[in-house]
Order: C-alpha cells, then structure tokens, then sequence
C-alpha cells in the first residue's frame, strides 16, 4: 500500500509477530521503525493518517534492543585466524575495529566500547585518534567511545596487563591523562584504580569531560571507593576480578553494590563477565541479589575470540588458550575471556534464576543507562534507535538489526515481505 | 426491535460480531461505495471486537472500504492518554485489522473549537452517506453514547457534560479517582443515530438489565435515551441472560422463540473468501 504520511516520506516498517521489550517486560506488540527509529504507531495512525510500507514477519521471535559490550578487546585477522588487536600499535586499528565490529553482530551486539588494556603512551597516542565514535549499519556495530582499561592501575592487580606500562599520577591533573593518553575525544570510560595517590583530581577531571570513570585492577578499600563515586565515579570493571576480595569488615570495591555513601538518584554500576569462569555462579548470585539493576554484562573478550588452542598476543602479552579458559601464558592468571555476549545473557539467566527480561536488561538497557545513552538506545521506547536483536526462547540470537535495517540474520533465506 | 438473547457475554458478542460481518460482506462494499459503520467504546463491546479482529485475520472479513464514525470522546484528555477512546480504538481495533487511517472518524476532544469540530463531525456522515450500521452500548443510566438522561430525542452531535452516574461509572478507569474523570465529552446525538439506517445496541451484565427494561417495556423518554429506538425502522437489541433480568417473562419468551429467526442472520457467517466479486487490491 502506498504510504501517506504528512511527517515524511521515508518507507515505514513493522515488524509483526513479535514479542517485543518495552518498559521491563516481554509484550506482544508490533514494532514500528522509520527512520531508523521506533516509531509511534498511534500518532502514525492518527496524526499522520499512515501505515507501513514494509512487515518483517519475525516468527514469534523475541525482539529485544540490541546489546551494548563496554568491554571488549577484539581482533582482525592478519590472514586466516583472528589474530590481530587494538592494543598493537599497527595502523590497521580502524580495519581491525571494523573487523570486529562486524563479527559481533552475529551476537546481537550493536553497539560497543573497543577497549585498550594498558599499553604505552605511544600506542594511545597513536590509536586514540583513529576511530571515533560512529553509528553502526550492514558494516558492523557501532563505536560508543574507547574503554581503557589502564594505565593508572594496582601494580598488585594487573592481571594480565603489562607491569612495564603501569603508572600512577604525579599532579592527578590533565597532565597525567594527557601525558599518558594524548586526546581522551574518543574515550568513553577509563577504569583506574582510586587508591592511587591523585586519582580523585582524575576522576573530578574525566567526570566533568563526560567520560565514565571506572574503578578496577584495585586494590582500593571501600572509603577510597566511596570517594571515587562521590566525585563521579559509576562503573566496576569486572567485579570481583582485579581487586580485593569482599572482606565483612572492609567490603572493598565490591562493597559499592550495597554503600549508603553512593550520592541520590545515582547508580554504581557493574561489568559481570557471565562466562561461569571469571565468577563462580554463587557469587554472580550475591551480587545479582545485592544490586539487580546495576548489573552490566560484559565479554571482555579477547584477541582468543574465535581462536584455536594455543598461543596468541594481546597487546604486549602472549597468551594461551585452553578449552573456554584464556591465561597469561606460563601461568594460571586468566587473560580476558572469549564468552560472546549472546552466551553471557544465556549463562546469567540459568546460572541467576532471573527472568528473561532482566537478563535482557543486563545486556542492553543497563550499560545504555551506564553510559548515559538510554535516551536513544538500550530501549525499544519511541524515539530510540532502531537498534534489535531477535532470538528464539532459549536467547539465541536469530537477527540482528541496525537502525532498522538487518545486518546478519542466523542462516541466509530471506524472509521479508513487502505490503 | 428484534431482541436477541444468548446465554452469556462471550455469545452475545459473538453473534453481534457475526452480524456485523455479514453485513459488511452483504453489502458488498468498494472504493465507490464505502461501508458506514458507526462504533462504541467500553467493556460491552470489547468481546465483539475481539471476534472481528478473529474474522479478520482469518481473512473472512476486511475492513479496507469500511468508514468508522465513534459515537464520542472526552473533552481535554490529551489523546495519547491510555483512556481516551482514541486509545482505545487503537489499542482494541484499528492497530489489529486492515482498515485506512483516513476512513476513520473520532471526535476530537482537544479541539480549539468544540462545536465547530461537532458541526464537521456530522457534515462528515454526511459526505459519507449515511451510516449504514451504528453500533452502540447503554449506559445503566440509559443513555446511549453520552446523551445523558434530559438529553433531547432529536440532538446533534455537541458538547455534554457527564451526569454524576457516568463519572462514578468511568471512575474504575481513572484509578477509582473522581477528581481525574474528564467532566465532558463530544457526543453523537440522538438524532445522529436515529439517522442510521439500521441501529444495533450491545447489553450485557445484569447491572444494565434495568436500563434495558426502560429503554424497551416502558415509553419513550428523554430521561433513558435508548428509548428512542423505538422509534427506529430498523433496531437490534443484542444482550445476555443477565441484561434480561428486569424484563417480564411474557416478552424474553417471546424473543427467544424468535431466535431460529434472528439467527438466519448470522447462520451461515459469510467470508471474504467465498465472494465472486469480493474487490481486491489494485482495484482503486
């Protein structure tokens, strides 16, 4: 049917026998899209007197918004395997992004944070400037904003990260991020640790830049972590990996989820890598039931993604993989993880008991919140992107969708039809 | 009047939505020659519309050559509100068949000039011929649409304000809270109805049987406004089992012996599918 729409003339879609996400729960509605974006069918209807152009029939599939990984080392492949990653000072960064970028969608990721574990100032420098923020499509998903994960950490929690290429602040001023990373403009989280002397000038400075500060790789007690997020600080890097164990008498870092000192009508967040490796299931449960909207999914996936058995580099690190398990090699100290993001929603649904909805949530509208996007993405509310993943019941990813249009789809037959 | 009783609510709006089906399909509508359908809002016809959208997606009926005119709306409820009647259409009818946004008609409460936009709102029916069909409910005040008791036999489409009774009664939908029901609404006439050429009232529940009860074994009279349809060439009072219970027991006996009659208007239920000369697309 031809349109006939007073707003625009752009082609309308509805995506039609669906179950879809809307304001926490799992409702059969249809999805309306033009533009790029979700689109009221009742003003449509009423006010523009227009109807669809195009119907998806999405098979009784669950459309839930498209999933947000803030942490996320990928990789490019030289030639043949994955193997190439961001923290390498190569000028391919930008392909090795797209590279990744693309490959994650079949995961239901749509937009994501490509993120640099500590490297040297030479590498910021040079890698910072090469990829911007950018909106996703039939290319791959889309660039939030750097996450990086160092250089200001715990020489006692670095986990996988390079000792050599640690440091702490002098002043805690512009000059040490300068110094360290040249142009935060495309940075959208850093994670540090606050108990390094003037990291809370950095995190004051980073807050007012916009950018999400982190804590993590810590070994901060919970008054060092309280100040942090009283001056700005909202996310945890992968709770319960890189800093102190929860002790009752010093909750440490961990002890954020339940703090009194977190100032009103704000969240502390965190990043769960749900891959039932990096955290026993009993205390994903802890932290789940302690703070359930704060909950994060992230992969922290690494260059291993993909990757056989063996041995491969990670920024300036070799690493080994063994099964599902990824180690700094010669040692038992994991490196990253390579859970993908679709397998993490799955694991934390069984492993949490929680409802599909939430599971969802972790994955999509909490890291929107996290970031400060959820006026336009990690919802399916009208006026947000258009930004989808379909799955079937048992949250395996069938479809994805960028700005309305499909950009992988589980197999190859076509199954659109026009009106 | 014809009386039609069926057991319970389910059958009643059962058969209702039958009728109208046959109806549509009867008349054989085209982009030349629309079919007229006047509506109601409210839980009475909620279970009738539900059995259309059944028809439709079934493909025994289309709505594409249907104009819909509802009988009203609330004055200043922002039409977005979940209790505006345009919500309501929306959400329980249009978003769920085939029907142009264009050919549907719904008072608008927030207009600049309200009885400018009551005078359109009858020119419209008009333009379009006449409704062929109004479908409406009863109030347990015995109004039809918000035609209050002491509104006028032969009104107009206007601007009324809402009688106590209907406020208490619409109060379930505003959160039991009186002070959020909207206090007037745009309303179809008496007369705009009487207008149709045929006029078919839903009743059920026992809490309208009273109403029932005036509107058709007493006179007619402007403080139970259904009353009127005595009136009318062509009136189809469908209800249930509890809608009956202030009725005398001489007049239910007597329609239920009529039902193998009544019932030849809705056996066989006709389907698009079955029409030689059903239009498709393409043909406009």
């Amino acid at each position: 049917m031809p349109s006939n729409k007073s707003v625009s003339d752009a082609p309308i879609t509805q995506f039609v026998n669906c179950r879809i996400l809307r304001d926490h729960k799992l409702q059969r509605e249809d999805l309306w899209v033009r533009e790029g974006r979700i689109l009221d069918p009742e003003k449509l209807f009423f006010d523009e007197q227009g109807y669809a152009d195009k119907r998806v029939d999405c098979e009784g599939s669950i459309v839930a918004p498209g999933f947000i990984d803030v942490q996320i080392n990928a990789c490019l492949p030289p030639s043949g395997g994955y193997g190439i990653d961001f923290s390498q000072a190569s000028d391919d960064v930008s392909s090795g992004i797209s590279f990744v970028a693309k490959k994650i969608l079949e995961h239901g990721v749509t937009s994501f944070c490509p993120t640099l574990v500590t490297s040297p100032p030479a590498v910021y420098h040079k890698v910072l400037p090469q990829v911007k923020a950018q909106n996703g499509g039939q290319h791959g998903a889309g660039v939030l904003g750097f996450h990086l994960e160092g250089p200001f950490i715990s020489e006692e929690k670095k986990g996988a990260h390079p000792e050599q290429y640690l440091r702490t602040f002098r002043s805690g001023g512009i000059e040490d991020l300068a110094e360290a990373y040249g142009s935060l403009d495309n940075a959208a989280i850093v994670t540090l640790a606050p108990e390094l002397e003037s990291s809370q000038a950095a995190v004051k400075e980073l807050c007012q830049r916009g950018i999400t500060v982190s804590l993590g790789h810590s070994v901060a007690n919970l008054s060092q972590a309280e100040e942090a997020v009283q001056n700005g600080a909202s996310f945890i890097t992968h709770l319960f990996n890189a800093m102190l164990p929860f002790h009752h008498r010093d909750p440490g870092i961990v002890g954020l989820l339940t703090s009194d000192k977190v100032p009103a009508g704000r969240t502390v967040y965190y990043g769960m890598i749900a891959d039932g490796i990096h955290t026993n299931p009993a205390a994903l449960r802890i932290a789940h039931r302690a703070h359930p909207s704060g909950l994060v999914l992230v992969t922290d996936a690494i260059t291993a993604m993909g990757l056989p058995p063996g041995r491969h580099t990670l920024g300036q690190q070799v690493i080994e993989i063994h099964g599902l398990h990824a180690y700094v090699a010669g040692t038992k100290t994991l490196s990253g993880s390579i859970a993908t993001m679709d397998m993490c929603v799955r694991h934390f649904k069984q492993a949490s008991g929680c409802s599909v909805e939430e599971a969802l949530a972790a994955a999509s509208l909490h890291p929107a919140q996290l970031l400060g996007i959820s006026h336009k993405k990690g919802n399916l509310d009208y006026g947000s992107d258009a930004d989808l993943v379909l799955l079937d019941d048992a949250l395996n990813v069938r479809s994805t969708y960028i700005s309305g249009e499909e950009v992988w789809r589980k197999g190859s037959r076509e199954k659109k039809s026009a009106v | 009047m014809r009386l039609v009783i069926l057991d319970d609510y389910e059958l009643a709006s059962e058969w209702a939505a039958k009728y109208i089906c046959n109806r549509i399909i009867r008349f054989e509508p085209s982009a030349k020659r629309y079919f007229t359908l006047g509506l109601p809002t409210g839980s009475t016809p909620f279970g009738c519309y539900q059995k259309l959208i059944e028809y439709y997606r079934s493909g025994d009926v289309s709505f594409k050559y249907v104009k819909t005119f509802n009988m009203d709306e609330y004055v200043g409820l922002p039409r977005a509100h979940p209790e505006s009647y345009h919500s309501y259409m929306w959400n329980n009818f249009f978003k769920h068949i085939d029907i142009d946004p264009a050919n549907t008609h719904i008072l608008d409460g927030n207009a600049e000039d309200l009885v400018a936009e009551c005078h359109a709102f009858e020119q419209k029916i008009t333009e379009a011929g006449g409704i062929e069909l109004f479908v409406g409910g009863i109030g347990p005040d015995g109004h039809i649409a918000f035609n209050e008791p002491g509104s006028s036999l032969v009104s107009r489409t206007r601007v009324k304000t809402l009688a106590k009774d209907t406020i208490v009664a619409n109060a379930r939908f505003f959160g039991n809270d009186l002070s959020k029901v909207p206090t007037m609404a745009l309303t179809v006439g008496v007369g705009t109805v009487m207008d149709a050429k045929e006029v078919m009232i839903l009743i059920t529940g026992a809490h309208k049987a009273f109403a029932l009860y005036k509107a058709i074994e007493e006179g007619v009279n402007h403080m139970w406004t259904v009353s009127a349809f005595q009136q009318h060439p062509r009136t189809i009072f469908v209800c249930d089992e509890d809608a009956t219970l202030e009725l005398r027991v001489k007049t239910v006996k007597y329609f239920k012996g009529l039902m193998h009659v009544h019932n030849k208007l809705v056996e066989p239920v006709l389907s698009m599918k079955d029409q030689p000369n059903t239009v498709t697309e393409g043909d406009d």
